[in-house]
């Protein structure tokens, strides 16, 4: 008899395709996806990806060159000295100030920033504890930059300083006097903050959250189907089209309400800056939202049954938010996947709230990603509306 | 003017031919039953006629204009045969949300959802979750959410199909009721004794077309099946049939047909008897729709 029940539940097993899907593919798809995004080829501490730095030499001694020369022939470092202006007609290039190196790592354009100020060049190799030191800006939602700028530095201290004939004869006295450059480092965001990476971990579990809440509740829509209440509504006045736009304007309502509660106990309990930051957050909200009730719609009109959308939904859900950085930053990702992960909204949604929250941006640099977002939800809707032509008229 | 005219209806899914030139009519408060084995196209010439399905071929006309699909019809009502109705509201919001859907609103609306739950015995319950009804309760609900915009045709598929006797009777009062108002039904139904009770007409169908149509007398003649039954229970096994009789499957039962029932029957029960057999049991009827039924499709109307 125990026999015939299992014998039973691989048959039916062997005719239920969405379940066989569920079963072997799903557990595939999310071990290469996270296996690509965390595994090997993914992230940058494989080597594969630079860390980018922007070097200041307010120096400009023969030492402090030799040293930017160093840095630059760094493999595991991307050096920038000069950025781009706009001049008239033409654009040029101008090298970096000790500011607008601070503002690129604010900018989110680099994740950590070096300084030489002037008589550096004569502390690299001296071992003199009272000489000038180097500074490192950084970004502190990058905990990795900062410390690989620091590490590095030292290594290219050393080649410039064997270059220039070195620190031989020197008794050290401690740890510190070994380094061959020593530094210090100052985080150029959140410092102000009492607990600066709950702005930055609020952005991503509000947006994965919406997105599965969203995709939940677009379920309602298979429930109208299989009840029938769908047919007759149709049967009514109100066309397809009208059906559509009703549930989207509720989900997309729904989505707001839930990350404005999520966010005012964050602001409440974890003193998330929620109040200096409400005119970007809101509109960052109602775009996200208006996006990830589209994005549910999409997976409800693909969906047959209800354990369909669920399959759908964890798939999809989990898989967009590991590529768009809710479980791990995006500038952790190498280059290549950086730019792969801009496919899904998320991806930009999380931008955004990082730049309102973190980077304190102004409003109008949320254009690019409130652009995008809001195509996307076109997109979506588009998508919804052709997929629901399934249950029009035959 | 008929309310309701459908002329040589045809609908194909695939290779599935589902209505083959089907055509039928309804009068003005008329209540016709629609009667078919299961795939016969009942539900697809319901759903044709709600704008449901495209139809390949043929016209369907409400008060002599052809209706399109997909385009709304206030002269309709539709009651699905699922109890289709939103579980987490009361009788009152799902009253109230499927009468401004079909175009009514304000005083009216109110109303008519006073009516409709008077109607349906549900006042005491207006507030109430649907979720928290009985299958009845939900029946009645789903047949007043259909017919709250006042429509002047009702569709009704498998109205009473799993409610107990009680409420399928206070199902035709309440549709006994709308017929008085003028309203005129047309309801498919896997019930013969209801359909042979409570339908002024009815037509079979099978294979997408209308097998026969009219009242129950005039399908029995149709079917060639006029006249009387007569079959008689034995007090044991005959050898053979008298003459004039079938010998049952049992070879204890006797059945005849007979036209007139005074003249004829008197002779029938005088052969029984110069074959030495008593009568234990005698029925005369008329035949049924059941057995109408089965003559003209070949199948037995199973629910």
């Amino acid at each position: 008899m125990i026999g015939l029940i299992v014998q039973n539940a691989w048959t039916q097993l062997r005719r239920d395709r969405a379940a066989q899907l569920l079963a072997f593919v799903v557990p595939i798809a999310f071990f290469s996806i996270f296996a690509i995004i965390f595994g090997g080829g993914g992230t940058r501490m494989n080597g594969t990806s630079r860390v980018a730095v922007a070097v200041v030499d307010e120096d400009g001694s023969e030492k402090s060159r030799a040293l930017v020369e160093a840095l630059k022939g760094d493999s595991a470092l991307r050096v920038v000295t000069t950025r781009a202006v706009r001049s008239g007609e033409s654009a040029a290039r101008e090298p970096l100030t000790r500011a607008t190196a601070e503002q690129m790592v604010k900018n989110g354009e680099v994740p950590a920033a070096l300084v030489l100020p002037a008589g550096v060049g004569a502390s690299i190799g001296s071992f003199n504890t009272a000489g000038a030191k180097a500074l490192v800006l950084h970004d502190p939602s990058d905990p990795v930059a900062g410390r690989t700028v620091g590490g590095l530095l030292q290594r290219a201290a050393l080649r410039a300083a064997a270059a220039g004939g070195g620190f031989f004869g020197v008794q050290a006295r401690d740890a510190d006097e070994m380094m061959p450059l020593r530094f210090e480092q100052r985080a150029v965001l959140g410092e102000k903050r009492d607990s600066p990476m709950v702005a930055f971990y609020a952005a991503s579990i509000a947006v994965m959250f919406i997105m599965f809440s969203a995709a939940g509740a677009g379920g309602a829509l298979i429930e109208e189907t299989e009840s029938g209440t769908l047919e007759r509504v149709l049967t009514s006045g109100l066309g397809m089209t009208g059906l559509l736009l009703g549930k989207w304007i509720y989900l997309t309502t729904l989505a707001c309400v839930q990350v404005a509660v999520m966010f005012v106990w964050g602001m409440l309990v974890f003193k998330l800056p929620l109040l200096q930051h409400l005119a970007g957050f809101i509109v960052m909200t109602v775009c996200t939202s208006a996006a990830a009730a589209a994005f549910g719609l999409v997976l409800a009109t693909l969906s047959r049954t209800r354990q369909q959308l669920a399959g759908l939904a964890n798939l999809i859900v989990l898989s967009l938010n590991a590529l768009g950085g809710s479980m791990f930053p995006r500038f952790m990702m190498s280059d290549a996947l950086q730019r792969v992960s801009l496919i899904g909204f998320n991806a930009w949604a999380l931008d955004g709230y990082l730049k309102v929250f973190w980077r304190e941006a102004p409003l109008s640099a949320l254009g690019p990603q409130v652009a995008a977002i809001l195509g996307f939800t076109v997109l979506f809707l588009v998508l919804a509306r052709r997929l629901a032509r399934r249950w029009e008229a035959a | 003017m008929a309310v309701l005219e459908i002329r040589d209806a045809r609908k194909s899914f695939g290779t599935t031919l589902a209505l083959d030139g089907l055509s039928l009519a309804l009068g003005e408060g008329e209540l016709l039953g629609l009667l078919g084995p299961n795939g016969a196209g009942k539900t697809t010439l319901i759903r044709a006629i709600a704008g449901r399905v495209r139809l390949n071929g043929g016209t369907i006309s409400l008060y002599g204009h052809t209706l399109e699909p997909e385009k709304p019809r206030r002269d309709l009502g539709v009651v699905p045969q699922e109890n289709a109705l939103y579980p987490l509201l009361s009788a009152r919001e799902n009253l109230e949300t499927f009468g401004k859907l079909n175009g009514i609103d304000g005083k009216h609306l109110r109303e008519r959802i006073a009516w409709a739950l008077e109607w349906s015995g549900l006042a005491d319950r207006a507030t109430s979750l649907v979720r928290t009804f009985s299958g009845g309760m939900k029946r009645r609900l789903n047949l007043a959410c259909g017919v709250l915009h006042e429509p002047k045709l009702v569709l009704l598929d498998e109205p009473t199909v799993g409610v107990d006797p009680q409420s399928r009777e206070s199902i035709y009062d309440m549709l006994g009721a709308l017929r008085a108002r003028g309203t005129s039904l047309l309801l498919t139904t896997h019930y013969l004794e209801e359909a042979e009770a409570r339908c002024e007409r009815i037509v079979i169908i099978d294979h997408g077309r209308a097998v026969a149509a009219g009242t129950l007398v005039e399908l029995v003649e149709q079917a060639g099946l006029s006249g009387r039954r007569v079959r008689l229970s034995l007090d044991r096994a005959a050898a053979k049939a008298p003459t004039g009789f079938a010998l049952g499957d049992d070879a204890g039962t006797l059945t005849a047909t007979i036209t007139d029932v005074v003249h004829e029957l008197p002779g029938l029960l005088a052969r029984v008897q110069a074959e030495g057999l008593a009568v234990r049991d005698l029925e005369v009827r008329t035949a049924s729709l059941q057995a109408v039924f089965l003559k003209l499709t070949g199948k037995e109307l199973r629910e």
